[in-house]
C-alpha cells in the first residue's frame, strides 16, 4: 500500500487575513509581514542503501516595524491569532528599544507578473517515487561493483508578503533536487538534476551519467599543477556565476567599493552576457522579492561588458534609483542579491568542447569554494568527482582532484566556447542557475 | 552580538530523561579598508563575525571590544598599501584562532565517524582517515595532541549529554601525533567494537542528530608565540582567517589571513597582505615542531559549521595556542 503524502498547506485567503489582521494592529508607522510555509521531505541514502527518510512542515511569520524612525524585527513558527500579537509585540518592542538609525523604506504597491513555479506531482510526491528513483541508481551502481550515495528532495511551500503601505504579493512553488556520488574502489562520479516538476527528473538518466562518470574516473593519477586549457561541465559554470554574485552582483558591493563590477568596462570576453530574470520559467522563478518588490530582469554583463547591478530598496534609495526586486529578508545586512542567473549559451556541442585542445583539464565540478580577493574576483576551491586530461583533442584518463586558484575574470576573458545547451542548477543556497558548459583558454591549478 | 538560549529536553525508552538549558553569547566587531584594486578586512577577536562561546554578557565584556577597535581600524587601513605576501616555501606561525580554524578543517572534520563510513559522501564528503589508520598513522608530530572534549569550559561543543543520552566526555583523538581516536556515535561506534564517545547532536527540534564535533582541542605546548618568533630565521606569522577551502577527504588545503608579518632573523618585519598557505594534512601537521602553552592557549568558537542532508548548522569550538609549522607553502596569491 502507498503512504499517503499529501502536501499541507494554509489556504491562501487564510494568509491573506492573518496578514491583513496583523497589519491592522500594529501600533507602528510603518509594518511589514512576510509568512513563509513549506512543507518538505528529504530521502538519504549511502553504500547503496536508504538511511534517511526525513520529512517537516513549518512556517516562519516576519513581522519588520517602522516606529520612530527605529526598526525592529521578530519572527515566530506559528500561524495563529495568539502567535500573531506576540511576534508583533517583540517586534515593537526591539524597536523601541534601538537607536535611530538609516531606515530601509518599504516599496508601495506595485503589479507583480504572476509567474507559475508549481508543479502537483511535487507536492503530492511520495516517499515511495523517491525510493524508487533511489533504487534505480543503487541497484545500477550495485550491478558493476560500484556504492551510490545521494540525497532526493522534494518540497512545496507558499510565500506572502504584505505591509502597511499596500503592499501585497502571494506566490506558491515546488522544488524536486536529487544528487549523486557513485564510488568505486579508487574513484568517484557525480550527477545532479533539479526542476519544479519532479517527473523532469529521469532516474536513468543521472543513473548512467554518474555511473558513467565513476567508471571512467577510477585510479585517477596525479598531473603538475600549472595552467591548463579546461573544458567546464555546468556544475563547475554554475558554482562559478553563483559566486560573482557573492561577490560583486549586488549593488551594496560596489556601493562599498568591494565588487569587481566595473560598469561600462570589457570585464569578460565577448561571448559572456549573463543576466538575471526571476520571471523566466526555464530557471526556478518567483515574481517578487523578499521586499514584496516585483522582479525585473537585469542584464549584468553583456557581450564582455559590465552592464547592470541588482539593487534592493536600501541601495535604490541610496542610489536615487527604484529597487530591480531583489531584496532578502530583513534584517539584511549582506544588500541585494541574484538568484535567478542565467549565462547566454553558445553553439558548440559538449562533446566537441575537447576536439581542438592539445592538453588541457576537463572538470566535472567545483568543491568547497571560497572568495580570496572580491575586488580581482579570485577563488579558490578543489576539483572534485570527475577530472580528466586532455590531450590531442580527447579526453585520455583520470587525474588527482586539483586545486585551483583563478580570478573568474581572468578566466572568463579567455572564453573558447560554450555548448547550445543549458542545464539548470538549482543552488545548495539560495535560488539557481541555467548555464551552459564553457572551453576556457588558461586556468590556474596551484597544488 | 548573539546571544542565544536553548532548552533541550532528552528522552529514551532505555531509562534516560534528560533536561538542559545552554546558553551562548559571542560578539566581535569589523573595519574594512578599500582602494581601487584592494579592499582589507581587519576583525577582532576572531572572523565569521564574532567570538562566541558558551556563557552570559560577562563573556562580551571580557573581550574589551572598545580597546581594539582603533587598532583593528588602522591595520586595514595599513594593509591596503603593504606588500603582498611572496611565494615560497617557509616557516610559518599561527595565532591560535587560524590554528582553531585549521584543527577543524583537517582534524575535526576527517574524525567523524559516519563520514568515514560513507554518510556525508554525496554532500560533505568523506575522509582520508580511515579504520586501518587507526593506531598506525602518524598524523602528526610528537607535539600534536589532539582531544574532543566536551567539558571544556567556555565552549560552544560543551553539554552534561548528547543527543542520544550519552554523557559528554574527554577523549583523545591524536595523542603524540599518533591517530588514536574518532568523534562516534552509538550507531557508528558499535562498528569499531566501541561505545559512543558522546558527539551526536541535531542543530534544532526538525533535525536528527548527526555526528558533529564537540571542543577538538589541540593541547597547549611548551612554547610561546614570543619564543617562536625569535627561533625563525625566515617565516611568516598569520592572524585571524580570511578563507578556507579543503577537499573532500580533508587532505589538501589552503588558508588566506587577514593579517601577516613577515619574520627575518626571529623579529617580526613587514606587515604582509593577501596572505594565503596550502599544504596536505599529515605532512602539515608533522611539520609542527612549536605549540605554545596554558597562557596562549584560548577556546575559540566556531557557529558555522556545515554539515548533513537537510543541511545543519552546528557550533562547535576549538582549544588553540600558536603554532608553528615548518617548510609550508606559502604565498599562493601571486
Amino acid at each position: 500500500m502507498k503512504s499517503m503524502e499529501v502536501v499541507r498547506l494554509t489556504d491562501e485567503a487564510e494568509l491573506k487575513t492573518f496578514t491583513r489582521g496583523l497589519l491592522e494592529r500594529s501600533p507602528a508607522q510603518q509594518t511589514e509581514v512576510m509568512v513563509t510555509e513549506w512543507d518538505s521531505a528529504l530521502t538519504r541514502f549511502a553504500n547503496n542503501g536508504i538511511h534517511q527518510n526525513v520529512a517537516e512542515r513549518n512556517v516562519s511569520v516576519r513581522v519588520r516595524v517602522v516606529k520612530d524612525g527605529k526598526t525592529g524585527v521578530a519572527s515566530i513558527n506559528q500561524l495563529n491569532e495568539t502567535a500573531a500579537a506576540d511576534v508583533l509585540k517583540r517586534a515593537v518592542a526591539i524597536a523601541d528599544l534601538q537607536p535611530r538609525s538609516e531606515v530601509v523604506p518599504m516599496p508601495g504597491p506595485a503589479t507583480a507578473q504572476p509567474v507559475e513555479a508549481w508543479s502537483d506531482a511535487t507536492a503530492g510526491a511520495t516517499p515511495e517515487e523517491r525510493a524508487d528513483f533511489v533504487e534505480n541508481v543503487c541497484a545500477k551502481a550495485g550491478r558493476v561493483g560500484l556504492k551510490a550515495f545521494g540525497a532526493f528532495s522534494t518540497s512545496a511551500g507558499q510565500f506572502a508578503i504584505a505591509n502597511s503601505l499596500g503592499v501585497y504579493h502571494h506566490h506558491r512553488s515546488t522544488q524536486a533536487t536529487v544528487n549523486s556520488v557513485v564510488m568505486g574502489e579508487a574513484g568517484s562520479g557525480y550527477a545532479d538534476r533539479g526542476a519544479i516538476d519532479v517527473r523532469e527528473l529521469d532516474k536513468n538518466e543521472l543513473s548512467d551519467e554518474v555511473i558513467d562518470k565513476a567508471q571512467r574516473n577510477q585510479n585517477a593519477q596525479p598531473v603538475d599543477p600549472g595552467i591548463y586549457e579546461v573544458v567546464l561541465e555546468e556544475y563547475a559554470v554554475a558554482e562559478m556565476l553563483e559566486f560573482m554574485s557573492f561577490m560583486g552582483f549586488g549593488a551594496l558591493a560596489v556601493q562599498e567599493e568591494r565588487s569587481f563590477m566595473r560598469l561600462g568596462e570589457k570585464i569578460t570576453g565577448d561571448q559572456v552576457s549573463v543576466w538575471d530574470d526571476g520571471l523566466d520559467r526555464t530557471g526556478i522563478p518567483s515574481s517578487f522579492d523578499f521586499e514584496g518588490v516585483p522582479k525585473q530582469r537585469v542584464e549584468l554583463i553583456t557581450n564582455g561588458v559590465a552592464s547592470g547591478l541588482v539593487y534592493d530598496m536600501q541601495t535604490a534609495t541610496r542610489a536615487g534609483r527604484q529597487s530591480t526586486g531583489h531584496g532578502l529578508p530583513a534584517p539584511n545586512t549582506d544588500g541585494p542579491f541574484a538568484v535567478n542567473l542565467f549565462m547566454k549559451p553558445g553553439s558548440a556541442v559538449k562533446s566537441d568542447l575537447v576536439s581542438d585542445i592539445k592538453r588541457g583539464i576537463w572538470v566535472t565540478r567545483f568543491w568547497y569554494i571560497r572568495i580570496v580577493h572580491p575586488k580581482a574576483s579570485i577563488i579558490t576551491g578543489m576539483t572534485r568527482e570527475g577530472t580528466f586530461l586532455i590531450e590531442n583533442g580527447k579526453i585520455t584518463r583520470p587525474v588527482k582532484d586539483l586545486r585551483f586558484t583563478q580570478s573568474i575574470l581572468e578566466a572568463l576573458k579567455g572564453t573558447l566556447a560554450l555548448t547550445a545547451s543549458t542545464k539548470l542548477q538549482v543552488s545548495e543556497y539560495l535560488g539557481a542557475s541555467r548555464v551552459p558548459a564553457v572551453r576556457l583558454k588558461a586556468f590556474d591549478f596551484t597544488s | 552580538m548573539e546571544f542565544i538560549r536553548q532548552a533541550k529536553l532528552f528522552a529514551s525508552t532505555e531509562g534516560a530523561f534528560i533536561e538542559q538549558e545552554l546558553f551562548e553569547s559571542g560578539a566581535g566587531i569589523e573595519a574594512t579598508a578599500t582602494s581601487p584594486d584592494e579592499v582589507q578586512n581587519r576583525s577582532y577577536p576572531n572572523s565569521f563575525g564574532r567570538h562566541q562561546g558558551s556563557g552570559g554578557y560577562e563573556y562580551v565584556t571580557a573581550l574589551e571590544l572598545d580597546q581594539h577597535g582603533q587598532r583593528i581600524g588602522e591595520e586595514a587601513v595599513a594593509l591596503l598599501t603593504a606588500p603582498q605576501c611572496p611565494s615560497g616555501v617557509r616557516t610559518l606561525i599561527l595565532d591560535a584562532s587560524q590554528t582553531a580554524l585549521q584543527i577543524h578543517e583537517s582534524c575535526g572534520h576527517p574524525t567523524e565517524l559516519d563520514r568515514v563510513f560513507g554518510m556525508e559522501a554525496a554532500y560533505a564528503g568523506t575522509s582520508f582517515m580511515t579504520p586501518e589508520k587507526l593506531n598506525h598513522l602518524q598524523y602528526g608530530s610528537p607535539k600534536v595532541t589532539i582531544t574532543a572534549d566536551a567539558l571544556t569550559p567556555t565552549g560552544l561543543g560543551t553539554f552534561g549529554w548528547d543527543d542520544e543520552g550519552v554523557p559528554a566526555q574527554r577523549t583523545f583523538l591524536i595523542k603524540n601525533g599518533l591517530f588514536v581516536g574518532y568523534l562516534t556515535s552509538r550507531e557508528t561506534a558499535s562498528v569499531l567494537g566501541q561505545a559512543s564517545n558522546g558527539t551526536m547532536r541535531a542543530d534544532g527540534w526538525n533535525r536528527i542528530p548527526l555526528i558533529r564535533m564537540t571542543n577538538v582541542n589541540l593541547e597547549p605546548g611548551d612554547s610561546s608565540l614570543e619564543q617562536m618568533v625569535a627561533e625563525t630565521r625566515d617565516g611568516v606569522y598569520m592572524e585571524t582567517n580570511r578563507s578556507w577551502s579543503i577537499d573532500d577527504k580533508r587532505l589538501n588545503f589552503q588558508f588566506g589571513t587577514q593579517l601577516a608579518y613577515e619574520i627575518i632573523d626571529g623579529k617580526r618585519g613587514r606587515m604582509l597582505k593577501n596572505a594565503t598557505y596550502a599544504g596536505i594534512t599529515p605532512e602539515f601537521w608533522n611539520s609542527c615542531d612549536a605549540v605554545a602553552g596554558r597562557p596562549e592557549w584560548r577556546v575559540w568558537g566556531l557557529a558555522n559549521c556545515g554539515k548533513g542532508q537537510p543541511p545543519q548548522v552546528a557550533h562547535v569550538a576549538h582549544g588553540a595556542a600558536p603554532a608553528r609549522f615548518q617548510h609550508v607553502k606559502v604565498g599562493i596569491l601571486k
